[in-house]
């Protein structure tokens, strides 16, 4: 398969401290990866590298079939380029409705002058529609979406990932705090979304992560420990004295 | 049951069906204005004095730039302290034409009984020793190159704001300066301008300002009372106009966009919307508003000096739109309103002195004392400002039941199916 994120010697350090290290590592089209590691091993600023939002001091980030670098773009362009990135903690936007939120997302023109202009069509509410039912909110549409409880919000801002039809999903720990019947629905949006793209989860729940049924990539102190198979990586004995503990 | 909710939001109704506050306040405003003309000394019953006539016209104008601080204050979060900055440009650009065109006619006037006829020349050296002569200089300063043609004066006074928050903004916004930072450049600003304009060889005649604003060249046969009741006019009909400009703007994907950025402006822009692009639009937009705003109330006022845009002024019009409710546009506007009387009532030495023991409040000096410890107040205890209270009013008349049903069965209509 062809790659479409390749990560090559990527380093990154905060006052010093080290939190990327010489990090390497692609993304095939469409394939579907877990991302796993102790606290602070940089899964989060590994996401931020790849989004914009936080420039590596070396290292390459290209992305595509034409090899575009995006480390010279800004967020917003990573973006629209089809870069779509769900957040640690859920960020929605609890002052407009579950509607407003995903109409926002849908994969649109986004410089202001053609947002100024838009009126939405007898389409995009039915996609907003088909949205909303498929990360189960049909009947939330039009409550505020701070009213979601935190689970909600988490489907929520999956759902707006949906709407922005990326090509590359990266998502941060999308079952922290949920419950098994809602980590189970999870599973399943992200498995689903998995066939038409790239996704990139990064969990710490072992059972999350075998449900999700892919290659798994370990990082720790910034670099790649180990990849491969989720029973080939548990039984690396680096792995075992890391991350998961004797 | 499931067809109606899903071609419901596809109908789409007209901007004043969808938000009934937008209607409400357009009837408002035009009664209001019937009213007061119907009143007015002009041509009414004569109940309202000329100079009561301004002060509501003038109100009127601040309750425009209010708009203007709510959109980019209320709802995009840019707590910007320089809009005033704006409304004085906007001052500035149609006073040029005012003083320029009555002292040319003056100048044309008193030449007329000369011998020979005056050459162009002598009426533009007429006129520019006339204006400058308090300055101490008799010639055009180069940005009075358009002041004889009303049409580009009016077109500055809608450049010269636009340009200047163009500018700003791109800098500004660029480097992503954000929050206090950005407050206070925006205050730097206005003080900048300001101490520009203090000085004798801005051109625009240093602390004197612009005067004679109020007479209309060519007009001198006209009472002020009813020049005063055509600004009125215009200030309402510029305050209706812009209000449904704002009600559109914020109603659509685009005011969606702009309070997202209010909220989180990080994660707007992993949605892939160009933040500082928007902020820009929003800024100089608004810098528009308040720049026509100060082109109808300096005519109303008379006179336009450099302490107009002093760096209070900006805050001033901050504190109005807190007390009246940012973030909602009728809020911004009772804010407006409401405090810009209370404050010419208090200062215009009306108001009762109050004395507390050996304490003796003269309101003249103690209205700022107040005014600030209610924009605390506001600020700590009532943050949706004078509007929450509609809010309160809107719960007791229907709960909001977050569009569950209405009652009890199963055929019970849902909240929102009932509004339509
Ligand atoms: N902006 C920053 N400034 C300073 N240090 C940072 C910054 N961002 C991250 N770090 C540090 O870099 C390291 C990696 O952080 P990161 O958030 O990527 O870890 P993580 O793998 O996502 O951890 P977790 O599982 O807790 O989410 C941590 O030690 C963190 O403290
Ligand atoms: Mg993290």
């Amino acid at each position: 398969m062809t790659t479409l994120l390749e990560v090559s010697g990527v380093s990154v350090s905060f006052d010093g401290f080290k939190a990327i290290n010489n990090l390497s590592f692609r993304i095939a089209e469409g394939e579907l990866r877990a991302v796993i590691g102790p606290n602070g091993a940089g899964k989060t600023t590994f996401m931020d590298i790849v989004t914009g939002k936080t420039r590596p001091n070396e290292g390459r980030v290209t992305y595509g079939e034409k090899s575009v670098s995006l480390l010279a773009l800004s967020e917003s362009r990573i973006a629209q380029m089809g870069i779509g990135r769900k957040f640690q903690r859920p960020t929605v936007f609890e002052d407009q409705s579950v509607a407003d939120n995903l109409m926002m997302a849908l994969k649109k023109d986004r410089n202001p002058l053609a947002v100024l202009l838009f009126r939405p069509k007898a389409a995009d509410h039915a996609r907003v529609e088909a949205l909303a039912g498929e990360i189960g909110l049909a009947d939330a549409l039009h409550r505020k979406s701070g009213e979601l409880s935190h689970g909600q919000k988490q489907w929520l801002e999956i759902g707006m990932l949906l709407a922005q039809e990326p090509r590359l999903l990266l998502v941060d720990e999308p079952a922290a705090g949920m419950t098994l019947a809602e980590r189970e629905h999870t599973t399943d949006l992200l498995k689903q979304a998995a066939k038409t793209r790239a996704v990139v989860v990064v969990e710490h729940d072992m059972d999350f992560v075998r449900r999700l049924d892919c290659k798994v990539t370990v990082l720790h102190e910034g670099s790649v420990l180990a990849e491969g198979s989720l029973d080939h990586v548990t039984q690396n004995e680096q792995v075992i004295e890391v991350y998961l503990g004797r | 049951m499931s067809d109606l909710t899903l071609s419901a939001p596809t109908r789409r109704r007209p901007l004043v069906l969808r938000h009934p506050s937008v209607l409400v306040f357009l009837v408002v405003l035009a009664l209001f204005t019937l009213g007061v003309t119907l009143l007015s000394e002009g041509i009414g019953l004569g109940v309202i004095s000329t100079s009561f006539i301004k002060t509501l016209g003038k109100t009127l104008c601040f309750c425009l730039v209010a708009l203007a601080m709510d959109l980019v204050w209320g709802y995009c979060g840019i707590l910007s302290l320089g809009h005033m900055a704006f409304f004085g440009l906007g001052g500035y650009a149609i006073g040029m034409w005012l003083m320029y065109e009555r002292t040319r006619r003056i100048i044309v006037d008193s030449l007329a009984t000369a011998e020979l006829p005056a050459t162009p020349q002598e009426i533009s050296d007429g006129i520019a020793s006339q204006i400058f002569g308090v300055v101490g200089a008799s010639d055009f300063p180069p940005i009075w190159a358009f002041a004889h043609s009303l049409p580009l004066q009016l077109a500055a006074v809608i450049v010269a704001p636009g340009l200047l928050a163009l500018v700003f903004g791109w800098l500004a916004f660029r480097s992503r300066v954000t929050g206090v930072y950005l407050s206070i450049l925006t205050q730097a600003m206005t003080l900048a301008l300001a101490l520009y304009l203090f000085q004798n060889d801005s051109g625009l005649r240093g602390n004197n300002g612009l005067s004679g604003l109020q007479n209309l060249p060519g007009l001198d046969l006209v009472p002020q009372s009813t020049v005063s009741l055509w600004f009125f006019w215009a200030s309402a009909l510029a305050l209706g106009a812009g209000y449904l400009f704002c009600a559109w703007l914020v109603s659509g994907k685009f005011g969606s966009v702009i309070r997202a950025i209010r909220d989180d402006e990080t994660r707007v822009r992993f949605l892939g919307y160009p933040v500082e692009g928007f902020k820009l639009v929003v800024f100089t937009l608004t810098a528009i508003l308040a720049g026509i705003a100060g082109a109808l109330y300096y005519p109303q006022a008379g006179i336009i000096n450099p302490a107009e845009v002093a760096p209070i002024a900006s805050i001033y019009l901050a504190v109005w739109v807190a007390i009246g409710g940012r973030g909602r546009l009728y809020g911004a506007v009772i804010g407006a309103a409401f405090v810009s009387l209370l404050s010419s009532w208090f200062t215009g030495g009306q108001a009762p002195d109050l004395k507390i023991g050996s304490l003796h409040i003269q309101w003249v000096d103690w209205w700022t004392v107040l005014l600030g410890l209610s924009f605390v107040a506001v600020t700590l205890f009532a943050p949706k400002g004078i509007g929450g209270l509609v809010d309160l009013a809107a719960r007791i008349k229907s709960p909001n039941r977050h569009g569950a049903d209405l009652g009890p069965g199963a055929g019970a209509l849902r909240e929102r199916e009932a509004d339509e």
